[in-house]
């Protein structure tokens, strides 16, 4: 018999490649990020060398640029906001989506995949045509340049992120649970309240994730609907990496904003723990 | 079953917060004014001005080759993957293709910018972009292949070897076979998200390229005109063929990311 590879060779052989490809482009960029932020910029923009060149030249690591955050007051300011604006288009999204993913859920079986494909269509349009339309839209209205047409935007493009894990959850309801409680007496309000909403918290909690955390960094909203008043932290990386080019700076701001997604991925997985537990 | 005119309502409102905007684009795509204020008559004048527009071709161009090198690139690469963290449980594959596709766009730009230029000191043009975007794709060709292994019988694959198979007979005649689907779907999600990115294109192009989201961008911050409309009406177009193939080549690929 010919000899096969052995399992651990076939292993590396499969998980290799990706691995590999992932640990240079995604990983050590990350770690690059970290100690990028520590680093002092450079002359022409970029990141100063670690050892200096030349008497009187910023070299080396140095702790300014988390300094410089925690000195003043305008830059947690703008983190405050973006997640003001995260929780708000969250909550949004989630008074549009919840009618409509019930609706689907109820809808008969063969009619939900369709439904379903509708929400999902206007989001396989491009991304800047979305937050684009808006802009013919709350042009005439002069709601252009406020934020409130951030807030249009955001929840826009973010909608469908929270209704397709609310309808996941809510198509598997057992129905025989609403009809258990109108036998004894629950009227159509008390039935939503006591039953169908409890029951579908963790699809919330998962729309809800998937909408806040994308909208906490987004840079190109604000951008193109928004005015400079309504600039969020995905504002203030892409304005130190491409416009002042202080990439430090930026840096210490990235790993502000990955600490505030870690913050915020640890909350829900925690919530979602709690709550599987005392199904 | 029970749903009351309340609940229709409120769902119908929410497919018109959905269509509505991009019904005016396409319609405005189509009006003889450089306004989008009014409707003023019927023309084809922006589709005819986009095809004379050298830079929007050249940007197009570009966009499709993107597309398709990083698509099949990370179907490659995410099929490894997904099969990888099916088989072998690897929590640091599992971590390293997850986290790209869950974080914020911008971070995963501004770190494979500042990669590109101060540690492997390449000039930002299609290379970087390619590989930016392979490294979002590949967690969502992982995660459907993934998806499509877990609901497979694990007998089969100990038939084949019973039978004499070797692992890469069993590979070939068996597993790829099977997972084909979901590979396809990979592909075509690939294709399409790499077609679509604007974030991460954004910071990792540099001068040296433009893409169609790129030209639309600078479109829509510099002078809008109806040409955007124009060109967004064919990307739409583009984007609902792309998923009518879909429906037809694998079934599976519209409900991937579920």
């Amino acid at each position: 018999m010919r000899a096969a590879p052995s399992p651990r060779l076939a292993k590396w052989l499969v998980a290799g490649p990706p691995t590999l490809f992932l640990l240079v482009f995604f990983a050590v960029p990350a770690l690059i990020m970290v100690v990028a932020s520590f680093r002092f910029p450079g002359e022409f923009g970029g990141l100063a060398p670690l050892a200096a060149t030349r008497a009187g030249e910023d070299a080396g690591l140095t702790t300014e640029n988390y300094a410089l955050f925690f000195g003043d007051w305008i830059y947690a300011q703008i983190f405050a906001k973006s997640f003001v604006v995260a929780a708000l288009t969250t909550l949004a999204c989630l008074a549009l989506a919840y009618p409509l993913a019930l609706a689907i859920a109820r809808s008969p079986r063969r009619r939900r995949d369709l439904m379903v494909l509708l929400v999902v269509l206007p989001f396989a349009s491009n991304f800047l045509v979305r937050v684009y339309a808006w802009m013919i839209i709350l042009g005439p209205l002069d709601l252009l340049f406020t934020p409130v047409a951030v807030l249009v935007g955001m929840v826009y493009v973010h909608l469908p992120f929270m209704v397709l894990p609310l309808y996941t959850n809510l198509e598997k309801h057992d129905p025989a649970l609403l009809d258990a409680a109108q036998d004894l007496g629950a009227g159509a309000w008390q039935r939503f309240w006591r039953v169908t909403f409890p029951l579908s918290l963790p699809g919330i909690l998962a729309g809800t994730a998937l909408v806040f955390i994308p909208v906490l960094g987004m840079f190109a909203i604000p951008e193109i609907l928004g005015g400079k008043d309504d600039w969020l932290v995905g504002n203030m990386i892409k304005e130190a990496f491409l416009g002042t080019r202080d990439w430090p700076f930026g840096s210490m701001l990235s790993i502000m904003l990955t600490l505030a997604v870690l913050a915020v991925a640890g909350i829900a997985a925690a919530l979602g723990r709690g709550g599987s537990r005392g199904a | 079953m029970r749903s009351s005119p309340w609940l229709w309502a409120a769902a119908i409102a929410a497919y018109a917060f959905l269509y509505v905007p991009l019904a005016v684009v396409v319609l405005f795509s189509f009006n003889d004014s450089k306004l989008s204020a009014e409707w003023v008559g019927f023309t084809l004048e922006w589709y005819r001005r986009l095809f004379a527009d050298d830079a929007m071709l050249a940007a197009a161009f570009n966009s499709l080759l993107i597309a398709v090198v990083a698509a099949c690139a990370a179907t490659v690469l995410g099929t490894m993957a997904g099969i990888a963290m099916h088989r072998y449980r690897l929590r640091g594959l599992g971590f390293l293709v997850l986290t790209p596709v869950a974080m914020p766009e911008i971070l995963l730009g501004v770190s494979l910018l500042v990669f590109f230029v101060q540690v492997l000191d390449v000039t930002l043009g299609l290379f970087s972009v390619i590989v930016a975007h392979v490294t979002f794709c590949i967690g969502f060709v992982a995660i459907i292949v993934r998806a499509r292994l877990a609901g497979m019988d694990e007998s089969i694959f100990e038939a084949a070897r019973d039978l004499g198979a070797t692992p890469w007979q069993t590979f070939r005649l068996v597993t790829l076979p099977l997972i084909m689907p979901g590979v396809v779907a990979g592909l075509l999600m690939s294709f399409t998200l790499s077609l679509d990115d604007f974030v991460i294109t954004f910071f990792t192009a540099g001068v040296g390229v433009s893409t169609l989201p790129l030209q639309i961008f600078t479109m829509i911050k510099v002078a809008v005109t109806p040409e955007v409309n124009a060109v967004s009406t064919l990307l739409m177009l583009v984007t609902l063929t792309m998923i009518v193939v879909a429906s037809r080549v694998a079934p599976d690929a519209l409900k991937g990311r579920g």
